[in-house]
Parts: C-alpha cells; sequence; structure tokens
C-alpha cells in the first residue's frame, strides 16, 4: 500500500476520532439535556461519518471494487440521527427537564409541551431577557 | 393499469429495497436479484394497507442540490459545534425560537424538521398541533432572534417548498 | 502508519465511550441517560469498523449495520416510553 493512500485513510480516521471524541466531551461537559443534545447528534455522526469514508477508501485499495455498506450504514445513520434527537427533545419537555437558567424564551416549553401555538403577544413581551 | 398498481402498490419502494439488498450482499448475481425481485414485491404488497399519503418529489435536481447544501452545511456545523463545545461554557447563549411554517403537509415538515437538527447550533424540539409552529432549540443565540427564523426560513424552508412544489 | 493511526483512534473512541458512560451514570435526568445510551452505540460502531480495517476484513460491517439499527430502534422505543407510559399504542 502506497504512502500516500495510508495518509489520507489515516488522516480520515484522526479526524473521525476528534470528532467522536469531542462529540463525548460535550456530552459530559455541558451544562443542560438540551444543549447536551447538540454535541452527539452532530458531532459524532460526523465523526463516524469519516471514519466510514476512511473504511471506505482502505477497502477500495484493498479488493480493488467500492464496497457499499459502508455507504448504506452511513445513510441509516445520517436519517435516523435526526430522529433520535427530536425524540429525545420532546420527552425533555414532556418531563419536564432542567433547564439552564440563561436559556432565553423558556415559557416556549410550556406551549410545545402541549402542541400549542405560541402566543404573540409573550414572544415580544419577553424578547429583552 | 389496474392489476399493475396492484401487484405493485409502491414502484418506487419495491425498486429500492432491490437495490438496497444487493448493496448488502454487494453482488449482482441471478439469484440475489431473484430474491430481491421476490423481496421487492412481497414487503410493500404487505405494507401497503399501512401507508399514508404524502406528496411526491416535484423537483429530483432540486432535491439532488439541496442534499448537497445539507451536507455542506453539517460539516461546516460540526467544526462550529466543536469550537462551541470546547471553549469556555459561558459563551454558549441557548434560548428557543418558534418558527412559523409555512409547509401543509407531514412529509415537508419532517424533511425540514430533520434539517435542521442537522445543521448549525439547532434542534428540532416539537410541532404544534395545527403545524403551523416548529419549536426549535438554538445552542448560541445570536441578540435578535429574528435571525435565526430568516435563516432557517430563507435557507431551508423555501427550497423544501420548492422541491415538494407546494 | 496505518496501523499507528488505528490504535491512536481506538484510544480516543476508548475515552469517549468511557466519558459516556461516566454520563450515562450521573445523569441528573433518563433523557441524559437515554442520550448517553445512543452516543455509546454509534461511538461502538466507530469502533467495531476500526476493528474491521484493522483486520482487513469486511466481515463486521452488518454486525455495525445491526448495531445501528437496534441502536435506533432501542432509542426510538425508549424515548416512546417517557412520552406515553406506553411503547405499543
Amino acid at each position: 500500500m502506497s504512502f500516500a493512500v495510508e495518509l489520507i485513510i489515516s488522516v480520515l480516521l484522526i479526524i473521525g476520532g476528534l470528532f467522536v471524541l469531542v462529540g463525548s466531551i460535550g456530552l459530559l461537559r455541558l451544562q443542560d439535556i438540551y444543549v447536551r443534545l447538540h454535541a452527539p447528534t452532530k458531532a459524532t455522526t460526523l465523526g463516524l461519518g469519516s471514519v466510514l469514508i476512511g473504511s471506505m477508501v482502505y477497502m477500495y485499495h484493498q479488493q480493488g471494487f467500492l464496497s457499499i455498506n459502508e455507504l448504506l450504514i452511513t445513510l441509516f445513520l445520517v436519517i435516523t440521527a435526526p430522529v433520535t434527537a427530536h425524540i429525545l427533545a420532546k420527552a425533555a419537555m414532556h418531563s419536564k427537564a432542567n433547564i439552564l437558567e440563561r436559556t432565553r424564551n423558556q415559557h416556549l416549553v410550556e406551549n410545545a409541551r402541549k402542541q400549542l401555538p405560541p402566543e404573540q403577544n409573550d414572544q415580544q413581551g419577553e424578547k429583552k431577557d | 393499469m389496474n392489476t399493475l398498481s396492484r401487484v405493485f402498490p409502491m414502484p418506487v419502494h419495491s425498486v429500492m429495497l432491490l437495490i438496497v439488498w444487493l448493496m448488502i450482499n454487494s453482488s449482482i448475481g441471478f439469484g440475489h436479484i431473484l430474491l430481491g425481485a421476490i423481496l421487492g414485491i412481497a414487503i410493500p404488497l404487505l405494507c401497503a394497507p399501512l401507508r399514508v399519503p404524502q406528496p411526491a418529489i416535484k423537483k429530483p435536481i432540486k432535491a439532488l442540490l439541496y442534499i448537497l447544501l445539507v451536507l455542506k452545511d453539517i460539516v461546516v456545523a460540526n467544526i462550529q459545534v466543536a469550537f462551541l463545545v470546547m471553549g469556555p461554557l459561558r459563551r454558549i447563549n441557548p434560548g428557543f425560537v418558534a418558527v412559523p411554517l409555512d409547509l401543509p403537509d407531514e412529509l415537508p415538515i419532517t424533511v425540514l424538521a430533520s434539517t435542521v437538527t442537522m445543521t448549525p447550533g439547532t434542534v428540532s424540539g416539537e410541532v404544534s398541533k395545527d403545524k403551523k409552529w416548529l419549536y426549535v432549540h438554538v445552542l448560541d443565540m445570536p441578540e435578535n432572534e429574528q435571525e435565526v427564523i430568516d435563516l432557517i426560513k430563507q435557507r431551508y424552508e423555501s427550497r423544501v417548498k420548492e422541491i415538494f412544489g407546494c | 502508519m496505518l496501523d499507528i493511526s488505528i490504535v491512536i483512534v481506538a484510544g480516543m473512541l476508548c475515552i469517549a465511550l468511557i466519558l459516556n458512560f461516566w454520563r450515562l451514570a450521573i445523569g441528573p435526568h433518563v433523557v441524559d441517560r437515554i442520550l448517553a445510551l445512543d452516543t455509546m452505540y454509534i461511538n461502538s460502531i466507530a469502533l467495531i469498523l476500526l476493528y474491521g480495517i484493522y483486520n482487513r476484513t469486511t466481515l463486521y460491517f452488518e454486525a455495525a449495520l445491526l448495531i445501528a439499527m437496534l441502536g435506533f430502534v432501542s432509542s426510538v422505543a425508549f424515548g416512546k416510553y417517557l412520552l406515553r407510559g406506553d411503547i405499543i399504542e
């Protein structure tokens, strides 16, 4: 295997590992559940995508034809990650999880929980804090 | 025509099932094509009664461009979020926003909500019952919350609207 | 070089898994724990793919696909359970 191909695969794998690590650090470090949702859903998905591309390049180089299973996994993850995040956000709203104090527009959670439209006056009135 | 639509209630899904079956096995031998075709006919027949009718994609080329745009945004978003996460936590100012929706059906709303979740610092939380409001949690809220709403509406919603032709 | 970088990335993934496990243990709310479990699923997929590259085989892709599907279904089932108090409506 030539040096260039090894370099490309190594860089892709290390970028992937870094993003997965950042996602997990975010999961541990951030302060409330809604903020925590951001780190794993995005960073981890991109990190895994990067690892998958690295694996695809490697298998292509090894076998001579493009292995498509990785593409399937990537596609599946990109489709399902937002759904999981959405369901978890819904569950957090439903069970009244603690919200960080400086979060703005906290009154919207109550409306969202009941699936009602927001009141326009409220939204304008509390904009300043 | 009628018998044809009775045997293939979802032609697009049948073809997709066949392709995915061949992808999983990564071969195009005769046996796999036969088995995939049988699965592609049998599974839609069993699932057809469960189906909720959805609007079709009117402009496939626009849909492809939209996917590329979203993929680019995912990469940019991740780098931004990574810096926010690793930096001091005081810099993060979270907030909720209610985004008004102009989309009539469930599939376009699902596509928009998934896009919002995958792109910069926003996670979609809930859709109101009348399907007119999308509640979004923003990781780093700018001073003026209208900026976030405008970004979502102009960058993503208008394109989704064009794709589904509504 | 590839062998060294695979070991480094495997180390990173293991640290990530430990951090997730920490969140799973301390998580103040149930949703935190579900989120930690979901992230653990995704991290273990990455670890399995890495093992596949290390052993120069494509055998593990099916396992990765299965874990992806089971992880998604179980996370959604947990979420639904919290929302409705019931999985099948």
